[in-house]
């Protein structure tokens, strides 16, 4: 590791950073050395999540939130990781998400970093989680990540920010789809975004309705997952939960940011003051290491498979001389010889 | 993923509003495979140096047809240098006079394509100039 130090990193060189993101992206060694060192200084950051349908307006949103949040607290600096998705067919990318944020291209306390998917499903990258592990460790207070454009499942988001903002517009569908699992649940502030579009007041209202439902009745249809040990119950003034608030605003012209800065801060200080922090912490830990052994049995796997071992146990199944579990215990039992 | 991915940033300074050429080459990059950022219209050379700083980018290339390339150019190379990006492969591509095309590589500018280039000689250009990095 010759140009990467840890110091100059937590200093703000931003070429030092920006080569380690690099480094730490493609996943080589050098990479996996800084994230380790870096690993330490991780921890203080207010990661924001902000999803929702392609073309709902993210990436707008971010430029006026990042905007707004550089105003009202000046020596904080803010991130952005910006994710677009990789073309299945050649491997490249168009990253074009800093076209929608002109109010952040001349501010030093922000730095916006864009990345394709490379394959990943779930609308993050695989090595999302890890830059933005690098920013929190070179003190970035606030790291706002922008999903890809995200249908009903790409939820991988939630795993990864403290407060998930899911963007709506006017004329996304009538009010079923607001009680379709997937997208809307894991919102911790929801967002009817261009809402100065005919239809937003209607879009307002079926997510409004949506959260009541959930959260009045005694199911739990909106997402057990911020509350698990408090369900909630007929007396919202009983509920220590926490109750998604629905924003209307329309980037482009900021109307609406501040409310959505006061949530998001509302929110941080709620996760602060109860266990939900510590809860998302440790969630977001245990996927972290599942993911890190899984990967390394993999590889191991891998690499201490008896040679054409691989291809005659595939050969017994194409003949359907053994099932597809079968094979999968032969490999593995012959590999721990 | 072993393969290093080719990061390109995709610019155009100054104050024409023709992006149809830098969509048609950021396309054509994406279709080679590579990571291609695009930043939009009227750009600095301040704005445009500082996106390639936070994005690590191998390659930045430039769309002028606003004839101000020998004011422009001159300022992003730079600001790369400034900030520690010596390695960047730059490339221009627009309305450049043939008579200013010796200024502009003697700066440090590696390749300039004028209307009518086929872009795989662009994606080549590109593939060859990177091929001996790490």
């Amino acid at each position: 590791m010759t140009d990467f130090s840890l110091e100059t990193i937590r200093k703000g060189d931003k070429l030092a950073l920006s080569r380690v993101l690099s480094r730490v992206e493609a996943d080589h060694e050098a990479g996996r050395a800084a994230l380790d060192a870096l690993f330490p200084f991780t921890g203080s950051a207010h990661k924001i999540g902000i999803t929702g349908a392609p073309g709902s307006g993210k990436s707008s949103l971010v430029n006026a939130l990042a905007h707004h949040l550089r105003r009202a607290f000046p020596d904080a600096r803010v991130a952005i990781i910006a994710v677009d998705p990789t073309s299945p067919f050649t491997g490249g990318a168009i990253l074009g998400d800093r076209v929608r944020m002109p109010d952040l291209q001349n501010d030093p306390g922000i730095f916006i970093r864009s990345m394709a998917t490379r394959g990943a499903l779930g609308g993050l990258a695989d090595a999302t989680l890890a830059l933005s592990q690098v920013f929190d460790a070179a003190g970035y207070e606030y790291i706002i990540i922008e999903t890809v454009g995200a249908g009903q499942a790409e939820v991988d988001i939630v795993n990864l920010a403290h407060t998930t903002i899911v963007v709506d517009t006017p004329g996304m569908g009538d009010d079923i789809q607001t009680i379709k699992a997937g997208i809307l649940e894991i919102a911790d502030i929801l967002v009817v975004n261009k809402a100065d579009l005919p239809g937003a007041d209607q879009t307002y209202r079926n997510l409004a309705a949506m959260i009541e439902m959930g959260y009045r009745g005694t199911g739990r249809i909106n997402g057990g997952h911020h509350r698990s040990a408090n369900a909630p119950t007929d007396r919202p003034e009983e509920t220590r939960g926490w109750v998604p608030p629905v924003l209307k605003t329309t980037a482009v012209t900021a109307q609406g940011i501040a409310d959505l800065m006061n949530a998001i801060l509302q929110h941080q200080t709620y996760l602060r003051a109860t266990n939900a922090w510590h809860e998302k912490e440790n969630a977001a830990m245990q996927l972290i290491v599942n993911k890190l052994v899984l990967e390394e049995l993999s590889n191991n796997w891998k690499q201490n498979l008896a040679p054409g071992l691989y291809e005659s146990v595939l050969r017994a199944l194409r003949q359907r001389e053994i099932s597809p579990r079968a094979a999968a215990r032969a490999l593995l039992a012959y590999n721990s010889k | 993923m072993s393969e290093k991915k080719i990061r390109v940033l995709i610019a155009k300074p100054g104050l024409d509003g023709h992006d149809r050429g830098a969509k048609v080459i950021a396309r054509a990059l994406r279709d080679d495979g590579m990571e291609v950022i695009y930043t939009g219209l009227r750009q600095t050379p301040q704005m445009i140096a500082e996106a390639a700083l936070q994005e690590d980018v191998d390659v930045v290339g430039l769309s002028i047809l606003s004839g101000a390339h020998n004011a422009l150019v001159p300022q992003v190379l730079e600001k790369l240098k400034e900030n520690g990006q010596n390695d960047v492969f730059v490339f221009l591509g627009g309305i450049i006079p043939e008579s200013d095309i010796p200024g502009l590589l003697a700066l440090g500018v590696k390749k300039i394509y004028g209307p009518g280039t086929d872009t795989r000689v662009v994606c080549e250009d590109i593939r060859a100039a990177l091929a001996d990095r790490a």
